[in-house]
């Protein structure tokens, strides 16, 4: 692999020991993927921030002390704990001490403490479309690569913060163009036009494109352009993120490297076609739901956190469907940038007074929050679906917001049958 | 390929060291995160095949990882704990499992060498094999013995 001069001082030790220990690791990457040289990224997104034990403390820790710190704008993803409402972490103590001390480790690393996993919400720090960075987060790649145009592989734990300290990465995979062009092509001809105008379907639908992508980039045909904002795009690359490990789609006509199908497939031809049809659909919509149990022990909204767009279609529904069931605890999951706009709107008094419990900084899935687990927690996120089960061992019913809120306030789920009459 | 004992052949390293012990061969893809204990290097996840089985000193052979990047901390936190595989080699290069590897080798100044090796290579070895393996900057090497 070629280094430049500046490279081989960084290994060489000119800014210490930590960011000799960053660049050994992002020149190891390099090798392991055959890279034949590092390219320079303009921004990080660093996931090490969350507790997965002793190892991810000792290495921050490593890097923090030897004075190392980013060289590149770097925001953080979701901690292990809610800083702003402490009370909520339900976990032993000495795991919240260590995981305190990580999230500090990476602020003294010069990273932002936005604590999100929803990055591209904050303004400030949206990369341009062919922009190289280093983003870690399966959904916050996906989103940079297929909606902003972006351009990141899929860093994770160590490398996201090695890329942020020595402002290099890898030249290889999806910072290359060769490796961007879509391979699978998803007709959605086939659906009805009335569920492709509603939000539910993104998630169901982002979902079974991952399970049908057999790690190949996937292309959308005849998605309705006016109808994909930003949260439903959010909301389909979280899913495919989650059930196939997609990291970057296309959707013709709406994504920006896909204007039209033949520049999605980079003037190539498809590997092969999927004809989405109402049946899958309705499959990829039951595999979301693990219980036909009805009573509700919580309803979890706001994962990937909570957009100001999103507050502003809940907060009417709650204020109009009264106050939740005193049983079911309902928790929106979002960013401390998006509750300040929250705030700043007099909405977190609506949410405060039909219940609603607002979480920032972490997740409920990451970490134990939830005071019930001893009935079906309901979701309108794929994501929240696909990994609570195992993480945080609850059983799961996936439904539409309205669903959610309705379902909230009664105390058991409820279904909008009009809304999936077409499958 | 019969009658390989003794056999050495050559692979290409991902992380550098030296190790031996049984080999341990998947039969089917594993993410260590959610499916590795790291305390005890068990598989824990309840779909694999081999649930219940140790891969702690192991020369591990597996296509591929799979799954989250999470799997990176796994693997150290295994290495921490003394409840790692001994090896891994691999058909394919994978990032995660070599970030892993390398990780806990510069925290806690072990080795476990990363290789990748061919498939007729790969498919010599069954588990319980006596396997060594030696990546240092020049070569990477693995033997197989009785």
């Amino acid at each position: 692999m070629k280094l430049t001069e500046r490279d081989e001082r960084l290994l060489a030790g000119e800014r210490g020991e930590g960011a000799a220990l960053a660049m050994r690791i992002v020149v190891g990457v390099g090798r392991a993927t055959g890279a034949e040289e590092l390219l320079d990224v303009a921004a990080a997104h660093v996931d090490g921030c969350l507790y997965h034990g002793q190892a991810s403390l000792d290495f921050a820790d490593r890097l923090a002390r030897s004075g190392a710190t980013v060289s590149v704008p770097t925001t953080l993803n979701v901690g292990s704990l809610d800083l702003l409402h402490p009370g909520l972490y339900r976990g032993d103590p000495e795991t919240a001490r260590k995981a305190r001390r990580l999230m500090d480790a990476y602020v003294e690393m010069g990273c932002e403490p936005t604590w999100t996993c929803a990055p591209y919400q904050l303004t400030a720090n949206r990369p341009s479309a062919g922009e190289h960075v280093a983003w870690a987060e399966s959904n916050a790649i996906v989103f940079a690569n297929s909606v902003l145009g972006a351009r990141t592989e899929r860093y994770g734990d160590f490398i996201d913060v090695s890329a942020a300290i020595a402002g290099r990465v890898p030249a290889s995979g999806l910072h290359l163009d060769g490796n961007r062009r879509a391979r699978v092509l998803f007709d959605l001809s086939g659906l009805p036009a009335r569920l492709l105008e509603h939000d539910v379907l993104y998630p169901v639908l982002g979902y079974l494109v991952g399970r049908h992508s057999g790690g190949d980039v996937p292309a959308l045909v005849g998605l309705p352009a006016g109808s994909a904002s930003e949260d439903r795009l959010k909301a389909l690359g979280a899913a495919a993120a989650s059930s196939g490990s997609v990291a970057l789609f296309h959707a013709v006509g709406i994504t920006p490297e896909a204007p039209s199908l033949d520049e999605a497939l980079a003037g190539g031809e498809p590997a092969r076609s999927v004809e989405v049809t109402p049946e899958m659909v309705r499959q990829a919509r039951d595999a979301l739901t693990t219980t036909e149990s009805k009573r509700l022990a919580a309803v979890s909204l706001g994962t990937p956190h909570f957009s100001l767009g999103e507050f502003a279609e809940l907060v009417p529904l709650l204020e109009e469907g009264g106050r939740i069931h005193p049983e079911v605890d309902l928790y929106v999951s979002t960013s401390r940038g998006v509750l300040a706009d929250v705030e700043e709107r007099g909405w977190l008094d609506a949410l405060e007074r039909a219940g609603a419990q607002v979480v920032v900084d972490t997740c409920t899935y990451v970490t134990p929050i939830l005071r019930r687990k001893d009935g079906p927690v309901m979701t309108n996120s794929a994501k929240w679906a696909h990994y609570a089960p195992a993480n945080v061992g609850v059983e799961v019913v996936f439904g539409s917001l309205e669903e959610c809120v309705l379902s909230a306030i009664s105390g058991e789920v409820r279904r909008d049958g009009r809304l999936w009459q077409d499958l | 390929v019969t009658g390989v004992s003794g056999r050495t052949f050559r692979g290409h390293a991902l992380v550098l060291g030296i190790a031996e012990g049984e080999a341990t061969v998947l039969d089917e893809p594993l993410s260590f995160w959610g499916g590795v204990d790291s305390s005890t290097g068990v598989i824990v996840d309840r779909r694999h095949p081999q649930v219940g089985s140790s891969l702690r000193g192991r020369v591990l052979l597996m296509p591929s990882g799979r799954g989250s990047s999470s799997s990176s901390s796994v693997l150290a936190e295994a290495m921490r704990a003394g409840a790692a595989p001994a090896a891994i080699l691999l058909l394919r290069p994978d990032p995660i499992v070599a970030i892993g590897a390398m990780v806990g080798s510069e925290l806690y100044g072990m080795s476990l060498p990363v290789l990748v090796v061919g498939e007729e290579e790969y498919r010599c070895i069954r588990t319980g094999c006596s396997v060594s393996v030696r990546a240092d900057g020049r070569r990477a090497e693995v033997r197989l013995e009785d």
